[in-house]
Parts: C-alpha cells; structure tokens; sequence
C-alpha cells in the first residue's frame, strides 16, 4: 500500500501542519521511494536546523536531558525536533518505544515536534531514515533538532555522526563502561553530560573522565565535562551553554560547512551503494547465484570467479540497458 | 515493504496503575507492532497530540479512574480536530459492559475488558488494519 505522496500533502506541510509533517516522516520512513520523492521536493527548502545528537547507555537520563534541554533551548524562542531512537526487537519486528514517558514537560509544547523511531533492523539505512527525517524537520522550520539513541551498536553511533554536536551522557556508575566505550562513544562526543550528579562517586566519575580526557593530544576542540541533575533542570544551562560554544567553534574556519560537506559526501556514497545493490540483485543475477550454489560442495569455482561472472552479467545487462 | 503497524499506548487522567498498559505495551511489541508508549496521568491533549506527532494507526488507552465517560469522548473529539478519522481508538480497564458498550456506539473501536487474552487484542489490530486499506 504504497500510496505516493500528494501534491495536497506536500502544501498543508508547507503551511505549517503539523498533521502533514507526521506524515511525511512517515512516508521517508517507510519507502525508499517517497523518500526520494518527498526530499527532491523538499530539498532546495532546507533551512540551516542546528543538529545535536545524544547518545550514552541504557538508563543514563537521556530521555529526561532531551526533555529539559529542549524546555531550555525553547526557553531561548527557538523551536525544537527530537528524533528519539529505540531498537526493534530481531525477533518479533516490534519495538517498544518509551522515550516519550519522560518527556512531559514539552508535550504539548507548539514548538516542540517529538518522533520516536525504531531501527526496524535496517543494515546501516538508519541513519540514513533518521537524517531524512531530520531534513523533513528542518524544512519545516525547526531550529534544533535533536537525535537522540542508546549508545550501543553502530548504527546508532551513524546516527549520531549526523549530528553538529554530540553530547554523550554518562552516570557516576558508568566507570566501568568507560573504560569499554573509550573505542566508540568516547571518541565521538564533542561535551561530555555526566547526569544523576546528585548520587555518590559523582565528583570522582567527573574527575576520572577528565583524567581520560587530558590523556588525549589537544585538539582545537576539548570536550568539555558538565555535570547535570537532569530531573531538577540542574546544570542544563551550562549544557546549553556549551553547546552555543560547540557551535561558536564550529562556525569559526568554516568547520561547520566542511563537516556538513562531509557528511553530505558520506550519504550519497551510501545511497550510491544501496542503488547499486538494488541493480544489481535482479532476478538474473539471483538465479546465475543460485545455479553456482546447487553444486557448491562440488565446486570448483572460487568465490571470487562466481562475482566476476555475476560482475560480467551485470555489465553486459547494462550495456543492454544503454543500447536501449 | 509491509508498512509497521505503529499504536500509541497510554495512561489517561490521575490513577496511577500503569501495570495493565504496560503488560499490554509489550504484547503489542511481541505481536510485531511499533509501539509508542506514553506512561502515566496524560492528559486528552497529551494523547491526541502524541498520537498526532507520531502518526500512529491505533491508539490504546488504559483507564481505571472511573473518569472513562468524560475522557474517551474528549480524546475522540481531539481526534477529530485532527482528522485523525483512520486511526483505531481501543480502551480497556475496569469499565462496566453497558458503558462499554456506550462508548463503543460512540466510536471507540472495542473496549476490552479485565481478563482479556493479550493476543486478541494482537489478532484484533491486526485484522483491523489487513481490512481497512483493502
């Protein structure tokens, strides 16, 4: 049931309905093909939404720091999207998405637009949905948006790479897990959050990050460590704060335009790839495949020899393709 | 692709049992929905608004207030505001058959009561949805 989006859908959005803009999340989630159609419509719309991803482990306040990050970020007269990640079970299909239990404070806040997503098992087309999304919400006029994952798994980590500033949340028992995430998340995160400081170890949990931090080379940017008390609203400001700094930073050399480039760059690479996969596997090649299996405890072609015949079918039916 | 089938599930007015809804929650993960879950005391505006923003198919409410003849009809009346017309309102709690009954001939799609199968409830969403885009 892949109705295309109308042209009806496309105007109420761009008047501002809040209805067509679920909708057209929807329609870039569900289908590459209106993806692509609703985008090259949209495109030449696209506004400069400052990104902000937020990522940390299970339980660390994430959710509640969204919330009140974007109470403070509303505060400023600015407007807000979140896109809240949560896994899809590999099992099942189906997801449970609670981000939204801790975000009270701004739900029925005009200026606020919350999307929970699930990763529906997509190999590496996540972030892909998830930036598409985001685009939806920048055309719409956000000025933030926030994304915000659990910190564990790559394509969650994608998905924070589509990000301006990435905060990484982390709780004063997270010590341990520190030492394990120091390859991933500790090298993505431009401000550090150190939520629940209110709890034992808090002022040894900030010290020993730091400590992690200073064994680093300098860098033009050193992530900074705020400690918060998310629920109370506590050191949200200073986040804030940060955040406007991260951007000052990045706003400076053209730092901002590079990696907005680059990440432009690293999309359409994807995109070329997930085309090319699509061409490619047509039902020829699936059956030439299928014929080099049927024997394959007998065979004698390596793995190699099959993909360049598959290789030498593909170009063949793309010079059909051309003569055409 | 087979579009996801995404249901909100919530807690409308002020009592705070929130085992059912959440029982209910993960049955609906299981049977391989998406499901938005929404947590305790929301408001009528609070769902229709979530329901909106997330642009979900079915939206299940769990009410064991009392309150259920004043917040169904104003959850519906939000939803037609929003034109949400094809989206599925189901309610459960501890809700007398009559005004079960009542509501479902107000348009609430089915009341389902204490007792009930999870996986009805699975099979009835499901069987809604293969039938609604036919």
């Amino acid at each position: 049931m892949s109705k295309m989006v109308s042209t009806e859908l496309l105007n109420e959005f761009l008047s501002g309905s809040r209805r067509a803009l679920a909708k057209l999340i929807s329609a870039v989630e569900n289908d590459g093909t209106q993806a692509r159609a609703v985008l090259d419509e949209l495109y030449g719309k696209i506004g400069q939404a400052y990104r902000l991803g937020i990522t940390g482990p299970p339980g660390a306040g994430k959710s509640t720091l969204v919330d009140q990050l974007a109470k403070t970020i509303r505060a400023s007269g600015k407007t807000v999207g979140i896109i809240a990640v949560d896994p899809t079970s590999p099992f099942t299909g189906g997801a449970l998405l609670g981000d939204r239990v801790r975000m009270h404070d701004i739900a029925t806040d005009p200026g606020v637009f919350i999307r929970s997503m699930a990763t529906r098992g997509s190999l590496g087309g996540l972030s892909q949905k998830a930036q598409d999304a985001a685009d939806v919400l920048d055309v719409f006029g956000k000025d933030f948006i926030i994304f915000e994952t659990v910190g564990v798994g790559q394509s969650e980590l994608d998905i924070v790479e589509a990000a301006d500033t990435v905060i990484v949340v982390l709780v004063p028992e997270s010590g341990d897990s520190v030492q394990a995430m120091k390859a991933g998340l500790m090298e993505i995160a431009d401000i550090f959050v150190l939520n629940k400081a209110d709890r034992d170890g808090a002022s040894r949990a900030v010290q020993e990050l730091e400590a992690i931090l200073h064994l680093r080379p300098a860098a033009p940017w050193n992530p900074p460590v705020v400690s918060t008390v998310a629920p109370a609203g506590k050191g949200l400001d200073a986040v804030w704060k940060k955040i406007q700094q991260h951007r000052e930073f990045l706003l400076q050399d053209g730092r901002l335009a590079a990696k907005r480039k680059q990440r432009l760059e690293k999309k359409i690479h994807e995109l070329v790839s997930r085309r090319l996969k699509q061409e490619f596997w047509d039902e020829e090649a699936q059956q030439l495949l299928d014929a080099s299996l049927e024997n394959f405890q007998n065979q004698k072609l390596s793995p190699y020899r099959i993909v360049e015949e598959l290789m030498n079918k593909f170009m063949a039916s793309l010079q059909r393709k051309m003569e055409n | 692709m087979q579009r996801k089938i995404r249901v909100l599930v919530g807690k409308v007015g002020l009592d705070g049992h929130d085992r059912g809804a959440k029982v209910i929650a993960s049955a609906l993960r299981d049977g391989g929905f998406e499901v938005i879950y929404s947590g305790l005391h929301q408001t009528p505006e609070m769902i229709a608004e979530a329901a909106l923003q997330e642009d979900v198919d079915v939206i299940g409410i769990s009410l064991l207030s009392g309150a259920h003849m004043t917040l169904f009809p104003r959850i519906m009346e939000l939803m037609k505001k929003n034109q949400m017309d094809d989206v599925l309102l189901l309610g459960g709690g501890t809700i007398p058959p009559e005004e079960a009954k009542q509501l479902e001939g107000m348009g609430v799609g089915k009341i389902f009561g204490p007792g009930t199968d999870t996986r009805d409830i699975v099979e009835f969403i499901r069987h809604w949805a293969a039938t609604r885009v036919a």
